[in-house]
């Protein structure tokens, strides 16, 4: 089994969200492993996502743990339901309410680059 | 077969000056003493984690600071669910024939022992440390995205999650050793300070020092016996997002679990001691283990269903929300309680009838669950 070897996606910086997707069983995950969590096949494929997805939960933060997050209070943690079929946690909007339809761009928080999730305009 | 012989508590809140090593001998000493035995009795040793006093070998170095040399010792750390878990595995071990008599320890002076900064930092850590953390959720955040589905599915309201709060309020305000003794009322709860909404600082359970302790053994050493039925385990994930059904949690699949080792059901139970580190927490599993109807467990909080004259005693000390919580010891004073109940010894918080009572823990983001069922037997 191959070491997982780093992707170019916003956990090293970069504007994007990566997933990987099982050419085996067709399983998708988020978090990413050098191999599929479901049937266990090596070397599932990276794959970046369209940025599109669903409001599945939200919890506005406003106590924070560190004084770095303080600065930014109050955030939005939020779950999204990706339109490729993966959850992710993310940052949203701070009135995103659950079913709404978003989509990802990127933020500066405590010095990181983390995905933020604003209503889609249609 | 296997009873709960002895128990011990300390109070919750602040234990100046008090350690780790400390507390868990204060709860240790109180339980030997509890269930008739001495030091030279305890053959088996569980402990969990302090996140004070963190180390490889926690169950050795209380074991030789307390003075006992068992046959069988280790720590064991599945979060808020440790402290069942271990209650599951001293009935496990004694029934193997491992042990006579397992005592079972936790404690920890996490409210005075470091910043409460450092503490929710600590805890915050169980999130995945590339795709959560670096976000800067907390557990209460962890347990909001839970709070808001849970109530979009089921009709929940804060002013419901509310009600969950001022019953252990309520319950904490009878027992002297418990960290709250301020009255609250819904309103007082809804107005309290937002920490990640829709939780609220008083749909939080606080911080605490404190120890508690039981021994499980082979045989009882007392008139009235508190015997472990049956328990059972379930874990579905660790991480909220990798959570399969923010509604549908693993609390489920342990209590089915549960309820084929033990052949109890729940119209047999009598008595109820459930993990509330939130008020979303408490409301969930009761709903999950079928204590209430999905949507239904706030009405009956109102109607007195918990209540300590109600039809299903919950939590008579107080729970995790108003006794407090001090990491292991915390769940663990929930077994406590349960055994004082079941053997008559609670005082002006006795209610009528304990003979069965059911027990639920849960660690991580609902992501570690174990149930148990004990019976008095006299």
């Amino acid at each position: 089994m191959s070491e997982s070897k780093p992707v170019a996606d916003w956990t090293t910086g970069v504007e994007a969200i990566s997933y990987q997707a099982c050419a085996s069983c067709h399983s998708l995950q988020y978090f990413r492993r050098a191999f599929c969590a479901a049937c266990g096949a090596p070397d599932p494929v990276d794959k970046i996502a369209g940025g599109q997805g669903t409001v599945y939960a939200t919890s506005l933060v406003l106590r924070a743990a560190t004084p770095e997050a303080r600065e930014h209070v109050p955030y939005n943690i939020v779950l999204i339901d990706t339109a490729e079929g993966f959850r992710m946690m993310a940052h949203g909007a701070n009135d995103l309410v659950i079913g709404d339809k978003v989509t990802a761009q990127f933020k500066r928080f405590t010095g990181r680059l983390v995905p933020y999730f604003e209503r889609t305009i249609i | 077969m296997s009873f709960i012989t002895g128990v011990g508590l300390t109070a919750f809140g602040k234990h100046e000056g008090s350690s780790t090593l400390d507390l868990m001998s204060t709860a240790a000493e109180l339980a030997l003493t509890d269930a008739g035995l001495k030091r030279g009795d305890i053959d088996g040793f569980l402990c969990g984690y302090s996140t004070t006093m963190p180390h490889i070998m926690l169950a050795t170095v209380f074991a030789e600071h307390f003075g006992i040399k068992p046959a069988y010792a280790h720590a064991i750390q599945v979060g808020g669910a440790t402290g069942m878990a271990m209650a599951m595995l001293a009935h496990t071990v004694v029934e193997a024939g491992l042990a006579k008599h397992v005592l079972v320890v936790g404690g920890e002076n996490r409210l005075t022992g470091q910043s409460r900064d450092a503490s929710i930092q600590a805890l915050a850590q169980v999130g995945h440390p590339t795709y959560e953390v670096p976000l800067g959720p907390t557990i209460p955040a962890y347990y909001g995205l839970v709070a808001t589905r849970y109530m979009h599915e089921y009709g929940v309201t804060q002013q419901d999650l509310a009600e969950f709060a001022v019953l252990m309020r309520g319950h904490a305000l009878t027992h002297p050793g418990a960290q709250f003794h301020d009255a609250i009322t819904v309103a007082d709860v809804m107005a309290s300070k937002p920490v990640a909404m829709p939780l609220k600082l008083l749909d939080c359970c606080p911080v605490s020092d404190g120890g508690a302790a039981f021994v499980v053994s082979r045989e009882r050493t007392g008139e009235i016996g508190v015997r472990v039925l049956g328990a059972a385990q379930a874990h579905t994930h660790q991480h909220v997002t990798a959570a399969p059904k923010l509604s549908e949690f693993g609390a489920e699949i342990s209590i089915a679990r549960a309820k084929a080792e033990s052949g109890a059901k729940i119209s047999d139970v009598r008595y109820a001691a459930v993990y509330d580190s939130f008020t979303i927490t408490l409301a969930m599993l009761l709903e999950d283990l079928g204590l209430a109807r999905r949507g239904e467990a706030a009405a009956r909080v109102r109607a007195g269903h918990f209540s300590r004259d109600g039809a299903m005693p919950l939590n008579t000390h107080g729970g995790l929300l108003s006794y407090g919580h001090c990491g292991v010891g915390g769940a663990m004073a929930h077994l406590v309680e349960t055994h004082l109940q079941m053997t008559g010894r609670a005082g002006n918080r006795q209610v009528r009838d304990a003979s069965i009572a059911l027990l639920h823990g849960d660690g991580g983001v609902l992501s570690s669950h174990v149930s148990m069922f004990l019976e008095r037997v006299r």
